[in-house]
């Protein structure tokens, strides 16, 4: 059993840091939506920080990393800047696609965020793609993270990308977030075998499935499952978690779910764990709310940023079809 | 110079490119050891290993998305789909995906890539397997697409599709494939997006592309014996389209037949009867713009069912002179 990573103090905080910058983008993102300045829709990754923060506060520098239609805590996590991704959402010029893209297709290929994207399971054989090219270009310490839902792997997408990178050993991380819910659809109802692990076992690909909300076992499993990707091959790791928001603008996730269900999750609100274990390990509270506080002055920033951002010019919509 | 056959040219095309880009890489479902399913791609495993000559599974999806994402890394996939009616398998890569990631991320990523797919008839294989897909394609901005009819077309377009920043795919014919024609040697690419006249003639064009071309010029031969003389235009690029090359040689004879082997009804003849009448080339026409297209049909397997629904020489002569006639 190889021996789990522990974070030190200084990447908890880190890690406690980027969740609340997660947290505070997202509620943002509603706030603005619903006083008018957002149009569109939005997928929230509310409840789901820690698993995010603790896979990615792992990568390597030549790491890249692929996300979903519910990517902007994939985004945040891997250091997208949190201005360049909210004036994307407002549909600025100053957006990281320049407004071409909004909410669903985030892009900063500079630090190796190459994709989110708003089909699901479309961004699956990318990231398999991408560890190809990897391997190619002789990176040997990189990885390709790449996340996806438990509602993605019953797409033929998540079966054939599986299937080739275990054939071809690539370096590629897996990150199944299960929040038990494809939309509307329980997985109870989607899957006859709910026991996710063993949809790796057919590729010849190893998986573990661990507490997404608890951001140590995070960091320990997503460890484990770098270290095997660049050694050995591709990894699945399923971390288990719940969207607290609804799915999107127009549900609030009550008419499916139980509202025991969803308090029970509240209580294992990610960040409030986090800051639980902090408190508990000896964490200065002052450090702590700094930490806060340096998020919150993130995002104000980031808010002002997209505020003050022009729209794009009109010819940009003809721009960038081709090169 | 050379002859090649249109299979050789498209192995000369991709070697040519892999030996000149170390970026370039190949794969396709039994490419390697067993070189293709047509055999177009014996010898490549040999020349460039199993590292940039690539056997996939059976999974065009994932195959073509796998090349989407190292092409967004910096290297330069080309994917072959075994048969071009396949590509509606994995036609999410090509139309959400290859097609738009440049947009959608403002200039942040491209996908340089190439797709090429046998397509077409006449070989007895059913419908499923003699499609002309090009009408599903022609109408996603982000894609480039490529119809090529000769073996000097196909080695300057395909190499030139490899070097192209953007996704590309190149529609082959399969009935073309033993069919011979004079190559140069060395370095060598044809710019995509030009039409080129294969025969000149002033009293009717016939606009058309891949497996028609060399029936085009058949009819032509038989209108030539009528003391009518046809222009052939062949389009050799769909997407970005050469309208300019359409508009002037409407201009020029004042009667237009648009051929393609698809169906008619929402096929690419649209787009070329459309160019002709929007522009001022439309004063200048004696007749209606018409086509001559494949039937509103899937492909019949039983081998004189499948002539009666593809345009041949003879019907092309025929829609030819019914518009001289007027």
């Amino acid at each position: 059993m190889p021996q789990r990573a522990l974070p030190d103090r200084e990447t908890q905080l880190d890690m406690y840091e980027t969740m609340w910058t997660i947290r505070l983008f997202e509620e943002e993102v509603a706030n603005y939506f619903a006083r008018g300045f957002i149009h569109g829709t939005y997928h929230l990754c509310i409840g789901q920080e820690a698993a995010e923060t603790g896979v990615l506060c792992g990568r390597g520098p030549g790491d890249v990393a692929f996300g979903t239609h519910r990517g902007h805590g994939h985004a945040l996590a891997f250091g997208v800047d949190p201005g360049a991704m909210m004036a994307e959402i407002f549909g600025k010029s100053t957006g990281c696609c320049g407004g071409k893209g909004g909410s669903m297709h985030m892009v900063d290929a500079s630090v190796g965020f190459m994709n989110t994207n708003g089909v699901v399971g479309g961004s699956i054989p990318h990231a398999v793609g991408a560890a190809l090219a990897l391997r190619m270009q002789n990176k040997r310490d990189a990885v390709s993270y790449c996340f996806f839902g438990d509602g993605a792997s019953n797409e033929g997408s998540f079966h054939e990308s599986l299937n080739m990178a275990g054939l071809w050993k690539l370096p590629v991380v897996f990150v199944l977030e299960n929040n038990f819910y494809g939309m509307s659809t329980h997985i109870s109802e989607s899957m006859s075998d709910t026991d996710l692990c063993k949809r790796a076992a057919p590729y010849g690909i190893p998986a573990a499935r661990e507490d997404g909300n608890d951001f140590i076992k995070v960091f320990g499993a997503a460890d484990i499952a770098r270290r095997h990707a660049v050694e050995s091959g591709p990894y699945l790791l399923i971390l288990d978690t719940y969207r607290i928001c609804g799915h999107s603008k127009s549900d609030t996730g009550y008419s499916y779910r139980g509202r025991e269900e969803i308090e029970q999750w509240k209580r294992r609100c990610p960040i409030a764990c986090a800051r639980r274990y902090l408190e508990e390990q000896g964490a200065a509270k002052r450090e702590i709310r700094e930490r806060e506080r340096r998020a919150g002055e993130r995002i104000r920033r980031a808010v002002e940023f997209a505020l003050a951002g022009p729209a794009p010019a009109p010819e940009s919509a003809f721009l960038d079809v081709y090169a | 110079m050379a002859i090649l056959t249109y299979a050789q040219a498209i192995r000369e095309a991709m070697c040519a490119e892999l030996r000149r880009d170390p970026s370039v890489f190949f794969m396709g479902e039994d490419v390697a050891a067993f070189g293709g399913s047509f055999g177009v791609t014996h010898g490549m495993l040999d020349e460039f290993g199993a590292g940039r000559v690539i056997n996939t599974p059976i999974s065009e999806l994932g195959g073509v998305g796998v090349a989407v994402g190292a092409a967004m890394m910096g290297m330069r996939p080309i994917v072959e789909i075994m048969f071009a009616d396949f590509i509606a398998t994995g036609f999410d890569q090509l139309a959400n995906q290859a097609s738009k990631l440049r947009y959608m991320s403002g200039g942040g990523v491209s996908v340089p890539m190439v797709v090429r797919a046998p397509a077409g008839g006449g070989t007895g294989a059913g419908a499923q397997h003699s499609q002309c897909p090009e009408a599903w394609m022609t109408n996603i901005p982000g894609l480039k697409i490529v119809a090529p009819a000769t073996p000097r077309d196909m080695l300057g377009l395909l190499r030139q599709a490899v070097r192209d920043p953007d996704p590309v795919v190149v529609l082959e014919q399969k009935k073309l494939y033993k069919t011979e024609g004079e190559v140069p040697r060395g370095e060598f690419v044809i710019p995509l997006g030009l039409a080129e006249v294969k025969r000149a003639g002033e009293d009717i064009t016939l606009v058309t592309y891949g497996a028609m071309v060399p029936v085009c010029l058949d009819a032509a031969r038989q209108l030539a014996q009528r003391g009518v003389a046809a222009e052939v235009l062949d389009l050799r690029t769909l997407v970005p389209l050469d309208r300019r090359a359409i508009i002037s040689s409407a201009k020029k004879t004042g009667r237009v037949l648009a051929v393609h082997e698809a169906p008619a009804t929402g096929g690419f003849c649209g787009e070329i009867a459309l160019t002709v009448v929007e522009s001022d080339a439309f004063f200048s026409l004696k007749a209606p713009v018409r086509r001559c297209a494949g039937a509103d049909t899937p492909s019949p397997f039983q081998a004189e069912l499948e002539r009666l629904v593809t345009p041949d020489a003879s019907a092309v002569c025929r829609a030819a002179l019914d518009l001289v006639r007027m």
